[in-house]
């Protein structure tokens, strides 16, 4: 068996992306560039134009006179349920009767011969308004009484009243954290097809195929498997995808019924960012309690996020604000609640993270608070307050999950001595000493990100492989692809197992007809549940093989292994492909369905009591930045990054999700601003106002490692860990670093308590705020 | 002789002849709906985000020479005689890949590739020109491509290592340059074009003479040069523009002109032709030349038009003002010129009658005291609008400010001087003291607006310490960095 090559693609290798030759042709299709059949037609949104408004009456006529305008849909159109909520609150109608109650709020839609004439009939509505008071913001929301969208939660642990008692400092404030456009470059798209009888197949860019197929069911009223939903690959999701989809779905398999033509619906940037939601924002009051060594005796916190009108995924997301607003510290005694208030804007939704980057840029407030407070390092503050293990008992989270596989303080030490933190602070505080227009500033922030949805019964994924009778594997699974490299990985574990080349297997688009009932491709956990349910398909099979191998030879299933591209079966060796032709002569099921679920998890919301997440993955980042005083402008000139993926399935792609999350945090801190004018639209609604990092934005430079040390202590797919959203949270540190360069103008007495995102605005006013202390 | 009705031009390897085509149909829905090339994506359509980037050669003088566009914004009736090339051209016989794309994939550089055909084609441009581009480079010629997945590192080192895997002299476009330049020359126009229905007509003048004459016939008519404005207005607003007259192709209105006085420019000269003589005769303008907008943008867009369509937040106006530039306005009935900051009356008014096109600026060069800068505020360093511009020119003689021009965009309703602060700097000794007494007069001269770019607050505070800024940055006495720097 010497001679045999090892298998190419395995896991723990670094191996492209395998839509990559695709790419960088520009034959990789999207959901646009599928061939359109003959009689394709257009659908456009028609939106309000007031904020919140009772509808006395919707005068459509000239929409429907308008060149090439073949129908309009309203709410009166819905066959079944005008309903796309997808917590099953009931409150995210398709399309509004009575009101609006955000500015571009989808009311109608326009089915044209084209997409232009769609677009240009959909602004011929004439509709009375009965214009009512708005409140944008969760503070004037709640002044103005505006109830919540769901549910509040409340954690809980230890005595909080005797822990303010006892503490020798106490502060309080407030952060106000902005929110942020997903800005994938692939906006929003659905594409329907009609069938016979109920039926409707639906191509689009959707995070959830699941759900996009359950809620065009609901809206056409008809059952679930009446409907097929397809996704071959997105150009980008970032949580944007995950249920803001089910609209633009509904609208396509509704007009395609309707008239018994394909109908392609595609919003434009505008549409794409005003009517579709983001990023909660959040305001944050805190109450804090330390000691003198900046330990943190107490902590009392209210997550305020701004909803938008209905209630979307805000109740999980709100959730995931208070998981992390521990980030990586131990709070002995804490309250944490939070309030997930009703606004008259666009309903929030999910976007990497999933609300825990707010409560973790929260927690590192209150340690910037601090340290200010006691005139330390906050990287000092930090590790005094970091998680222990079960010898010092502060190992337990609000939540009561005790932390079992805590390694921030070995990551933190690692990246403190590559990136040299000691001596570049020292340098960075004398240089500012001289008083110059040019400030530094240098942080090294971590995070701690619990990984399993909260919602328990989404940890649960299926998978189906067929392996044809020439040896080549058809491999698909309920996750998309939507540039992550989750079908890389998923094809690597497959590889694995079967001892097969990786170009041995094809992966082929998501669809709800190969794999029933799957969970959002999000909460970082494609690879996890994918990984495994693909590997239990795999094993299923290879256990046949093995079987037959055996009793084919007379022999016991122990002479049976997988070689690279073989088997042997005693002292005979014989090529994968020709062992799969015998099999299937041999009638040998070559076909199977995968299905995995996360063990040991389990959450008591009411209570606030459980053990949510399965593990946590750890990482650290150390920014140094250069602000000008005279302008607010900054720049990133350095960051170092210690990220922990476990044993990571593909190094060199999972070093691009984390490169790619800081970058993406980075731009939330600081240059991506969203903007309400007073009359409660979106002014920042395209690439043109909406100024995501660019490549001149990158950190002059950037060393970004894996710690390759690490392995997940619990049984996942090879003891790899997620990597989509903790990295996100790394981007603190640029937030942390500018906070400090401000801090410098006061000699560090005050802190700037710098809001996000950090735009040189902001920066400025913070630089002034504090040269009027000094 | 009868007009030319059709537009005529190569696509990748093949002649196209797009007979009656609508002035306002963009580049992108002709390549994407029409020829069902959708290696070019759309993101934005609004020339942002660059996923729609491809490759214009074009003649200028007999040269052939290839740039980046975004074609979700450029319109197809103006590319009469031009090449198109689209990412589908870009990988050899059998799909062998090209050097720019095997580095791309080598480098990791694409995650969901929506964006990657269009950074792909840009850093191919860069290639052509530039094949080993300092780190800087590479991120000033993606300055105009977004990218939300990477963070842009394996992009940049792709970029770095193009030249590992080929050389621009063994590229497909470069073998036939000869060939492509005499079709192109085939297909250069000898009357002028007009094409397109009555309502969405596209008028290509034949020289400027007839643009003249055209402009006599059809007053109210759009003229569209880069497009990098009026394409929004048809993307975003659908407002209709038609008759649009194009005047990117009249090579007399790219002529560059130094003389010992001044450098005068014509008004089709792009920011990117125009920028290596801004940068030798104004070289304070060379690095701010480079943070208009993204590098497709400067491909297309031209100093005339920035000034033309009288934004208030155009980056060239504040600092042409500042320099003492003069327009030059043409019509049938002759010429004219006027101070540049004449020319602006008011938001949205301009001194241009109708039949008056921008033929050409005149840029007076530096006189012997004379200290220059320019300075751009915004939230994004590049491919932002300005939050603030400000252009400033100050004369010293024996440490004495004998002269003051000081104008800035994003202050007021147009690119404005501020008199109050020039008044309080005239006259002074250089130092602290009179940019601190001109930078509070800066109150009297502006009451900027608050928007979703900056606040009243900010703008008005950052415009003062620009001229401090301005003080320190040529003051002898001082030798700590006063701004960050770019490289």
């Amino acid at each position: 068996m010497k001679d045999l090559q090892p298998i190419q693609g395995a896991a723990h290798q670094d191996l492209k992306h395998d839509s990559a030759i695709k790419q960088v042709q520009g034959r990789a299709d999207y959901t646009d560039d599928i061939a359109e059949p003959i009689g394709t037609l257009h659908a456009y949104l028609g939106v309000s134009t007031v904020t919140h408004a009772n509808i006395r009456g919707m005068d459509l006529s000239r929409v429907r006179a308008a060149p090439g305008v073949v129908t309009v849909l309203t709410a009166e159109d819905v066959p079944g349920v005008n309903d796309v909520s997808p917590t099953g609150r009931h409150d995210e109608p398709v399309f509004p009767t009575g009101k609006v109650e955000f500015h571009g709020q989808p009311m109608f839609a326009v089915i044209a011969e084209s997409r232009d004439a769609a677009r240009r009939a959909a602004d011929l509505a004439d509709v009375d308004y009965e214009v009512l008071p708005h409140a944008l913001d969760p503070v004037s929301a709640q002044d103005a009484g505006m109830p919540l969208v769901t549910d509040p939660l409340k954690l809980e642990r230890g005595d909080v009243s005797q822990g303010f008692e006892d503490a020798t400092h106490r502060i309080s404030g407030q952060m106000v954290v902005g929110g942020q456009d997903h800005m994938y470059l692939e906006g929003h798209i659905a594409f329907a097809i009609p069938g016979e009888d109920d039926d409707v197949i639906v191509h689009c860019s959707t995070q959830h195929p699941s759900e996009a197929q359950h809620m065009v069911a609901h809206v056409l009223g008809v059952p679930n498997n009446a409907v097929v939903v397809n996704v071959r690959r997105m150009g980008g999701g970032f949580g944007g995808k995950e249920s803001q989809m089910n609209l633009f779905c509904a609208v396509a398999a509704m007009g395609a019924k309707k008239l018994n033509r394909p109908v392609k619906i595609r919003p434009d940037r505008d549409q794409d960012m005003s009517a579709t939601g983001k990023r909660h924002d959040f305001v944050i009051d805190y109450d804090l309690g330390f000691d003198d060594e900046g330990r943190i005796q107490a902590v009392e916190s209210q997550f305020a996020a701004r909803c938008g009108y209905s209630s979307d995924l805000s109740g999980p997301v709100t959730d995931r604000a208070l998981f992390h607003a521990d980030n990586a510290y131990y709070y002995p005694n804490v309250r944490l609640t939070s309030r997930p208030q009703k606004t008259n804007t666009v309903s929030n939704t999910a976007f990497r993270g999933f609300g825990g980057p707010q409560g973790a840029v929260a927690a590192e407030r209150m340690i910037e608070e601090i340290a200010y407070k006691l005139g330390k390092d906050p990287l000092e503050v930090r590790k005094t307050n970091f998680y222990g293990d079960e010898t010092d008992g502060r190992n337990v989270t609000p939540y009561h999950q005790t932390v079992e596989d805590n390694v921030i303080g070995r990551l933190v030490e690692e990246l403190e001595e590559s990136a040299d933190y000691q001596a570049r602070r020292k340098a960075i505080v004398e240089e500012n000493a001289k008083g110059g227009i040019i400030r530094r500033g240098i942080a090294l922030t971590p995070v701690k990100f619990g990984i399993s949805f909260t919602a328990t019964w989404y940890n649960q994924a299926g998978s189906l492989i067929h392996v044809y009778n020439d040896g080549s594997i058809h491999l698909n699974h309920g996750g998309t692809e939507m540039g992550q490299g989750l079908n890389t990985k998923v094809a690597q574990v497959v590889a694995e197992a079967f001892q097969v080349d990786f170009n041995r297997i094809k992966i082929t688009k998501t669809t709800t007809e190969k794999v029933p009932n799957t969970s959002a491709t999000a909460a970082s956990s494609g690879t996890d549940l994918n990984g495994m349910a693909a590997l239990d398909a795999a094993e299923q099979i290879k256990a046949r093989l093995v079987k037959f191998a055996a009793e084919s030879r007379g022999m016991s299933e122990d002479a049976v292994s997988f070689h690279p591209n073989h088997l042997r079966i005693g002292e005979e060796v014989i090529a994968f492909d020709a062992f799969i032709k015998e099999a299937y002569m041999a009638r040998v099921q070559l076909s199977a369905a995968g299905f995995y679920k996360t063990p040991k998890i389990h959450w008591d919301r009411a209570n606030g009591t459980g053990r949510p997440f399965y593990y946590f993955s750890y990482g650290a980042s150390c920014s140094e930045v250069a602000i000008d005083t005279l302008t607010g402008e900054y720049r990133v000139e350095r960051t170092d990054i210690l990220h922990d993926v476990g044993r990571s399935l593909n190094p060199v792609l999972d070093k691009g999700q984390v490169e790619g999350a800081f970058i993406q945090g980075m731009g939330w801190l600081t240059t991506e601003e969203l903007w309400w004018d007073d009359a409660g639209r979106l002014r920042t609604h395209a690439p043109s106002t909406y100024k995501i990092p660019l490549a001149s934005d990158r950190p002059r430079q950037f060393n970004v490692e894996l710690a390759d040390w690490s392995e997940n202590r619990e049984m996942t797919i090879k003891r790899s860990k997620a990597v989509g959203e903790p990295p996100f949270v790394l981007g603190i540190s640029v937030l942390e670093a500018l906070s400090m360069a401000v801090a410098s103008v006061d000699d560090y007495r005050t802190c700037p308590r710098l809001e996000a995102p950090a735009t040189p605005e902001r920066v400025l006013m913070a630089v002034e705020r504090l040269k009027a202390k000094g | 002789m009868t007009n030319q009705t059709d537009i005529r031009f190569l696509l990748n390897g093949e002649e196209k002849t797009a007979s009656e085509v609508n002035a306002t149909l963009t580049l992108l829905d002709y390549l994407r709906i029409e020829e069902r090339l959708t290696g070019t994506k759309e993101g934005c359509a609004e020339g942002d985000c660059g996923a729609c980037t491809v490759l214009v050669g074009r003649l200028q003088n007999g040269v052939l020479k290839y740039e980046t566009v975004n074609a979700c914004i450029r319109f197809l009736a103006s590319l009469n005689g031009c090449h198109i090339v689209t990412i589908e051209h870009l990988s050899g016989p059998k799909g062998r890949l090209h050097p720019v794309q095997q580095a791309m994939v080598d480098f990791h550089g694409s995650q969901c590739g929506f964006c990657t055909p269009g950074f792909v084609m840009s850093l191919y441009a860069l290639w052509m020109e530039n094949p080993q581009p300092t780190t800087h480079e590479v991120e000033t010629a993606v300055q105009g491509n977004l990218c939300r997945c990477t963070g842009y590192e394996p992009i940049v080192k792709a970029a770095l290592a193009v030249n590992q895997y080929g050389t621009p002299a063994n590229d497909h476009l470069t073998q036939i340059r000869k060939e492509v330049t005499s079709r192109l020359q085939a297909l250069q126009p000898t009357t002028r074009i007009e094409t397109g229905p009555e309502d969405d007509r596209a008028i290509l003048p034949l020289d400027v003479a007839d643009l003249a004459q055209v402009l006599a016939e059809h007053p109210k008519a759009t003229i569209v040069a880069g497009s990098t404005d009026v394409g929004l207005w048809v993307t975003k607003f659908m407002r209709p523009i038609s008759p649009v007259v194009f005047i990117s192709h009249l090579e007399e209105l790219k002529s560059i002109t130094l003389t010992d006085d001044a450098l005068t420019i014509g008004a089709g000269v792009t920011y990117s032709e125009s920028q290596a003589a801004m940068r030798e005769s104004f070289p304070h303008l060379g690095e701010y030349w480079d943070r208009i907008a993204g590098w497709q943008v400067r491909n297309m867009g031209t100093i005339g038009g920035n000034i033309a369509n009288g934004s208030p937040i155009g980056d060239t106006p504040p600092v042409l003002i500042s320099l003492g530039a003069e327009v030059t306005l043409q019509s049938a009935s002759g010429t004219r010129t006027l101070s540049l900051e004449d020319f602006f009356i008011d938001y949205g008014k301009q001194d241009r009658e109708a039949g008056d096109f921008v033929a050409s600026i005149r840029i007076p060069r530096a006189k012997s005291g004379q200290i220059d800068a320019a300075y751009k505020i915004s939230k994004r360093r590049d491919e932002d609008i300005s939050s603030v511009a400000a252009g400033i020119s100050v004369t010293v003689d024996n440490d004495i400010i004998t002269s003051a021009r000081l104008a800035f965009g994003g202050m007021a309703a147009t690119p404005k001087r501020a008199s109050n602060a020039e008044a309080a700097l005239v006259g002074q000794s250089w130092g602290s003291a009179a940019f601190d007494a001109a930078a509070k007069a800066l109150a009297q001269d502006f009451s900027p607006l608050t928007d979703w770019r900056a606040s009243a607050d900010y703008r008005q505070l950052v415009a003062s310490n620009l001229l401090r800024r301005f003080h320190l940055e040529h003051d002898t006495a001082n030798d700590a960095p006063v701004r960050l720097a770019i490289a």
